[in-house]
């Protein structure tokens, strides 16, 4: 629950994971599940312990060897100087040195804190937004809503060729309708490129999230508007009075999902730009797999990944403490 | 019933909606549209036309170039992800929700916690870890890692669902002497049916859409699944943009098949987890 919680638990997590739970089979017999059961009579064991802790063990291995171990893999390789072919070779803290004084990166770091918020700017209202209105139950917004649906049937690689040739200067929309402001190179400009690439992530990611709100929308009591309505409240005011305070802990979700998300955008950008023109729209996951299997060097690429997985905790567990301490006001809303 | 019908219509929010209407079916209707276009056609007339004449050819373009291959390494890909993370996670999330032990409490936690890790941030060792294993370029190398990357989410969905199963269902069988493994097919499987289905499709999608570790872990055109697959026909095909497109739309006729098969399933294992 708190960040402290989580170095302390993660090599135990190893422990775990690599050598499956064979130590802890003993212990179970024992001590510690009847402490927790709070009662020592035997006959009813099981029913207080449950199954085996073996079936645990295929899961934890998985989780421990392809991806617990890599977390701490990462920090390892950041103290280390290694070029992806030969035996990564111990560096200290040069890597560090090297990323923090490494203006692409710092670029790619404030880059990448422009695109979180930005996206969010335009994200958030246009979900919420659109979730409200999707949760109406009139005929024509179930027909939209159906159709709202279609970008999340394509994958962000498909989204990124799509786009690509949608966007393309000479090819592309810029000629569809004769208008002179469509007549730019939306992915090719430096000023516009980033622009353009958070509309195209909006285009992709926003249809998810309205389906989250959707789903909150139709969850609050018609009785709240109808009491609404007998008050005299509008349409405005029953959205900011009811609608809002209402859709707390699915904005809560969708924000957190949203933000930890944009530390996660590779596939798009990378396909749509490739981090260009220059280093216009190189975002941090862009920078690291550029610096890590572009130009080989795993440890700058380490540090960066690194700073991506201490931002990306640090978020979700601020935003999973403000969901958690409300829990359970939560379930007995739901209920 | 959020906003009630007797009202006067909603002028405001029909525009706003029929303006993200077209937001979303311009760039569609463009993939449509352009894969049945001809190739000449495409550097000739307005993007957004209709075509002269309507052409499979891209289609055909696309499936003589190694198309089906790719499709079915993804298939491949996605069905072992897919079955061996909804078994280990169902064997896990079971002894997390009926077992009071430390280990299961942990495991808990530590799955909590893997859900918030990036899996880009992990890619290099990741990618030693795999080289290590001499299981580079093989499609082992994609269903692996994607199995852990998975695991945490489906755990948790898993145990969110089984925790509302009755505690004397597993109480009674107790008593009646069931071991583990009979209580597990006669009472987990089948209770956790549509639980399995929605996180099941939801896993499938990320691994069908999956893109950081084709990309870093194969190399080689026999290995290649189908979103790495797009991206290599754009530099193959750079002059035939119709016939990209068609991959982009071959690429996405699975989950439109599931959409209209079954909606609902899919709307469900998409924000599975995300929302009650």
């Amino acid at each position: 629950m708190t960040p402290a919680q989580s170095p302390a638990s993660a090599p135990a997590g190893t422990g775990a994971g690599t050598g499956p739970p064979r130590q802890d089979i003993p212990a179970d017999q024992g001590g510690p599940a009847a402490r927790t059961a709070g009662s020592g009579r035997s006959s009813y064991k099981r029913l207080r312990t449950g199954p085996s802790n073996w079936l645990l063990a295929p899961a934890l291995s998985f989780f421990g060897v392809f991806a617990l171990l890599p977390l701490l893999g990462v920090v390892v390789l950041s103290f280390f100087a290694w070029d992806g072919l030969g035996t990564p070779q111990f560096a200290g803290l040069s890597a560090w040195i090297q990323v923090f004084q490494e203006p692409v990166t710092m670029n790619a770091m404030k880059l990448t804190l422009l695109l979180t918020v930005l996206s969010y700017v335009v994200q958030f209202p246009l979900s919420l937004l659109l979730g409200a209105f999707m949760a109406g139950h009139q005929r024509y917004r179930e027909v939209f809503s159906v159709l709202y649906f279609l970008p999340l049937l394509f994958s962000a690689a498909a989204v990124g060729i799509t786009f690509k040739a949608l966007l393309d200067p000479n090819f592309g929309m810029s000629r569809a309708f004769g208008l002179d402001f469509l007549r730019q190179d939306w992915l090719g400009s430096p000023n516009l490129a980033f622009y353009t690439v958070i509309m195209v992530i909006s285009w992709s990611f926003v249809p998810f999230h309205s389906l989250l709100y959707q789903a909150g929308v139709r969850q609050i009591p018609v009785s709240m508007y109808e009491a609404a309505t007998l008050d005299g409240a509008g349409r405005v005011r029953q959205f900011f009075n009811v609608t809002l305070p209402q859709l707390k802990y699915t904005i809560v979700t969708s924000s957190t999902l949203m933000l930890v998300g944009s530390l996660t955008y590779f596939d798009l950008v990378f396909i749509l730009t490739g981090g260009g023109p220059g280093n216009a729209t190189r975002i941090l996951p862009l920078d690291m797999y550029l610096t890590g299997f572009r130009s080989y060097e795993m440890g700058p690429a380490s540090v960066i990944a690194v700073i991506l997985v201490v931002v990306g905790l640090t978020l979700a567990l601020l935003l999973n403490r403000i969901s958690g301490a409300d829990r359970m006001e939560s379930q007995m809303e739901g209920a | 019933m959020s906003t009630t019908t007797h009202r006067s219509p909603n002028v405001v929010g029909g525009l706003l909606g029929f303006a993200w209407l077209l937001v979303i079916l311009v760039p569609i209707y463009y993939i449509v549209i352009t894969s049945v276009r001809p190739r000449e056609d495409y550097y000739s007339s307005n993007p957004l036309s209709l075509p002269s004449e309507f052409t499979l050819e891209p289609f055909r373009y696309v499936l003589e170039n190694e198309f089906l291959r790719y499709f079915a390494n993804s298939v491949f890909v996605t069905v072992l992800t897919v079955v061996a993370v909804v078994a280990a996670s169902l064997l896990a999330s079971y002894v997390i929700v009926r077992s009071r032990t430390r280990l299961a409490r942990f495991s808990q936690k530590l799955f909590l916690m893997g859900i918030a890790i990036p899996i880009q941030a992990t890619i290099i060792p990741v990618y030693y870890l795999i080289v290590e294993m001499g299981l580079y370029d093989t499609l082992w190398a994609l269903i692996l890692p994607s199995i852990a990357f998975a695991i945490p989410i489906t755990v948790l969905i898993l145990t969110n669902f089984l925790r509302d199963v009755p505690k004397e269902l597993y109480e009674s069988m107790t008593v009646d002497g069931a071991s583990d493994w009979q209580m597990f097919r006669s009472l987990v499987l089948p209770l956790a049916k549509p639980a399995v289905v929605t996180v099941g499709i939801y896993d499938a999608l990320q691994v069908w859409n999956g893109f950081l570790f084709p990309l870093v872990l194969t190399q080689s055109s026999e290995m290649r699944v189908l979103p790495l697959s797009l991206w290599a026909y754009q530099g193959e095909f750079t002059v035939n943009i119709p016939a990209v497109l068609a991959a982009v739309m071959l690429s996405a006729l699975p989950i439109l098949a599931l959409y209209i098969a079954g909606r609902r399933q899919l709307i469900s294992g998409l924000t599975a987890g995300f929302s009650k």
